[in-house]
């Protein structure tokens, strides 16, 4: 495979992963608050093509779930129960990215819910769950790149651009930043946000606390090519024909951080949805009953549920196809910047 | 020296600043420690003005920090509204139990990852050196948090390790050596988490850094007059290789450092993690301030060591440092 090529394959999987997650409502069967007190920690159901008997069905099916008698957290298949999986079925009203409400989900049943990756303590469905935090999860990781991108994109620019004291002192202090261990630093600046806030608010300040403190390496890669670029000929060119330093900076010297600017977010993303997941599980970020990725996880911290429940485990291995894609990105955008003719094309 | 004197000035200046950063955000911070009291009925507000004075809450910022910056320099690194008491001998035993931890997992991690690194670069491209840059990939691609909590749900479902904590509970008649057998013991599932975290970046990087001497003249002139592979390896072309391995073991101390804090509260390993997310959770200001700071003086130590293996083991920067 060209470069290219794996290029747009690693794009188009990474796509199609945040589609999943951009439409968790289509692709949720239930609401992700939805309680069913009378099912919690319900196991995974299987999805059955062949029943009993062995006969084939064309239409996936589960069987109901029944408790022992006796035990309060074991469940058996009903096996005659058979709850037949529909299609585009009409179910809990959403709204797909907030504003347009619907109704249809790609699975649902008609009598007994159908729970793909069992529920949690109050009978919610964790597939609809794990899909609805990713929103969060992904939402404020890549949120929380751009402000970093922005914020290191300017500074690194006019610390470049401008040199002189501005330089020395904006450097000074990305150094302060890139000395800290991060998740301290992390700690540090959550300790002095307030602690109870509304789910939206505490979004909003997991958001810029994850973006504030990471602007350090891109602001320093970022002056580095602005250095470099601000000497070129046509740069120079162009100051002789009058063209002020604004025009300057936006028209020719900026578009040459657009390659590292674009490796740094591939790196980031997944390193600030990290950052969320570890401040909502260890309860400093987006609160229940919100999901998260991390919040999803730090039921996990009671030890009855860490031995007993294992699907709860499930909402960590949501990350790593993610996690995946994206690394790929970064290693193939590194590999391209890397390339020298992209390089003499992008110069000359 | 002057080389070294450099170095210290960077450090101690970086200190200073990190203060006085953690001491900004405090202006920033809506709300302190004895607001939580304000809702309780049984406190009088002037109780609680009394209070505010007694901390120097009332007291601008400035003469705040001149007071702190004062208690940093007597050892008592300010105060502890929740435990009562000065921040500093809460600090240090749990400092002490996180460098148990960070030390062994960097000890740990370069030595698997120095031989393994240079295995893999010898075998470029062989099938050895794909499946460890596979399984680096993999390390790398499974966050610590999962592998944390995996690694205690394995050892809780089959109890071949301990789930948490730093020594059983029944510690303190026993032998010493059983002691130490024990915290070993309790030691294994936070460091492997750790090495895991650490390895792929350090592999990485001793492949890099090897692949490149490997192929210098000088080995091949080694290989030439008939040097063995082992002593070729690793006393000509690690040496070699070593400079930006150093630089690199001052950054894996912070990584090391950070991915710690995390494993600890998840292993409740009673280290700054829990500590640290506890005096957030109760808003202990000068326990958080201490913390941080405590975090950025092991990881300027870290580095200072790394400079001075570097100025130790790289001939030009001692060279550069006397002439200059």
């Amino acid at each position: 495979m060209t470069e290219r090529k794996k290029l747009t394959t690693c794009l188009a999987l990474l796509l199609g992963l945040h589609a999943l997650v951009a439409f968790a409502g289509f692709f949720a069967p239930y609401d992700p608050a939805a309680q069913d007190r009378m099912a919690p920690y319900l196991p995974p159901m299987r999805v059955h093509v062949i029943d009993g008997r062995g006969r084939w069905h064309l239409r996936p099916f589960a069987y109901q779930l029944e408790a022992h008698s006796g035990s309060p957290d074991g469940y058996h298949e009903k096996v005659p129960e058979a709850v037949p999986v529909k299609f585009f079925v009409k179910g809990a009203g959403y709204r797909a990215f907030g504003f347009i409400s619907a109704r249809t989900h790609l699975l649902g049943t008609d009598r007994t819910a159908l729970h793909l990756l069992g529920t949690d303590a109050f009978g919610r469905d964790l597939f609809s769950r794990i899909l609805f935090g990713g929103q969060i999860s992904l939402l404020a990781g890549l949120l929380g790149t751009g402000i970093t991108l922005f914020l290191g994109l300017s500074l690194g620019a006019a610390a470049g651009y401008y040199g002189g004291w501005r330089d020395e002192a904006l450097m000074r202090v990305a150094e302060l930043f890139l000395a800290l261990p991060w998740l301290y630093l992390l700690f540090g600046l959550r300790a002095f946000l307030p602690l109870s806030v509304r789910p939206a608010q505490a979004f909003l300040l997991v958001v810029c606390v994850i973006g504030a403190l990471g602007w350090a390496r891109p602001a320093r890669l970022v002056r580095g090519i602005v250095l470099s670029a601000k000497e070129r000929d046509f740069v120079r060119a162009a100051r002789g024909f009058g063209a002020s330093n604004a025009y300057l900076l936006w028209r020719h010297v900026l578009p040459e951080t657009s390659s590292v600017l674009l490796t740094q977010a591939a790196i980031l993303v997944p390193q600030f949805v990290l950052a969320e997941m570890t401040l909502s599980f260890l309860g400093l970020g987006v609160p229940e009953p919100v999901p998260s990725w991390g919040n999803l996880l730090s039921s996990l911290q009671q030890y009855s549920v860490l031995v007993s429940y294992w699907w709860m485990y499930l909402p960590a291995v949501a990350m790593v196809p993610f996690f995946l894609g994206y690394l790929r990105l970064a290693s193939l955008l590194q590999s391209d910047a890397a390339n020298p003719k992209i390089e003499a094309a992008g110069g000359a | 020296m002057g080389y070294l004197l450099r170095r210290i000035g960077h450090a101690v200046f970086l200190l200073l600043g990190v203060s006085v950063l953690a001491f900004l955000f405090t202006t920033l911070a809506p709300g302190n420690y004895f607001d939580e009291m304000r809702l309780n009925p049984q406190i009088a507000p002037e109780t609680l003005k009394a209070l505010r004075a007694q901390y120097g809450f009332d007291q601008p910022l400035r003469q705040r920090y001149v007071h702190w910056a004062n208690s940093l320099l007597h050892g008592d690194w300010g105060f502890s509204f929740a435990y009562n008491s000065a921040v500093a001998p809460l600090l240090w035993p749990r400092a002490r139990n996180t460098l148990v931890l960070t030390l062994s997992a960097t000890f740990f991690a370069w030595l698997i990852a120095l031989p393994l690194g240079v295995w893999s670069a010898e075998g470029r491209g062989r099938l050895r050196d794909r499946a460890l840059s596979w399984t680096a990939a993999a390390l790398l691609v499974v966050p610590e948090l999962a592998l944390a909590l995996g690694l205690l749900a394995l050892a809780a479902r089959t109890g071949w390790l301990p789930t948490g904590g730093m020594n059983s509970t029944n510690w303190d008649g026993w032998p010493y050596q059983r002691k130490v057998f024990d915290m070993a013991l309790h030691m294994v599932l936070p460091v492997t988490v750790l090495v895991a975290s650490a390895l792929p970046l350090l592999l990485g990087h001793v492949r890099a850094a090897v692949r490149e001497v490997l192929d210098a003249p000088f080995l091949r002139v080694a290989e030439g007059h008939g040097v063995g592979r082992a002593r070729l390896l690793y006393r000509h072309a690690l040496p070699a290789a070593a400079n930006p391995l150093i630089t690199l073991f001052g950054f894996s101390l912070g990584a090391l450092l950070s991915g710690s804090l995390l494993v600890e509260i998840v292993m409740s390993w009673p280290g700054l993690g829990p500590f640290l997310l506890e005096a957030i959770l109760a808003r202990d200001l000068y326990v958080v301030i201490g913390g941080v700071l405590l975090s950025t003086l092991f990881l300027v130590a870290g580095n200072l060591v790394a400079d001075l293996l570097l100025y130790w083991a790289d001939p030009r920067i001692r060279v550069g440092a006397r002439s200059s």
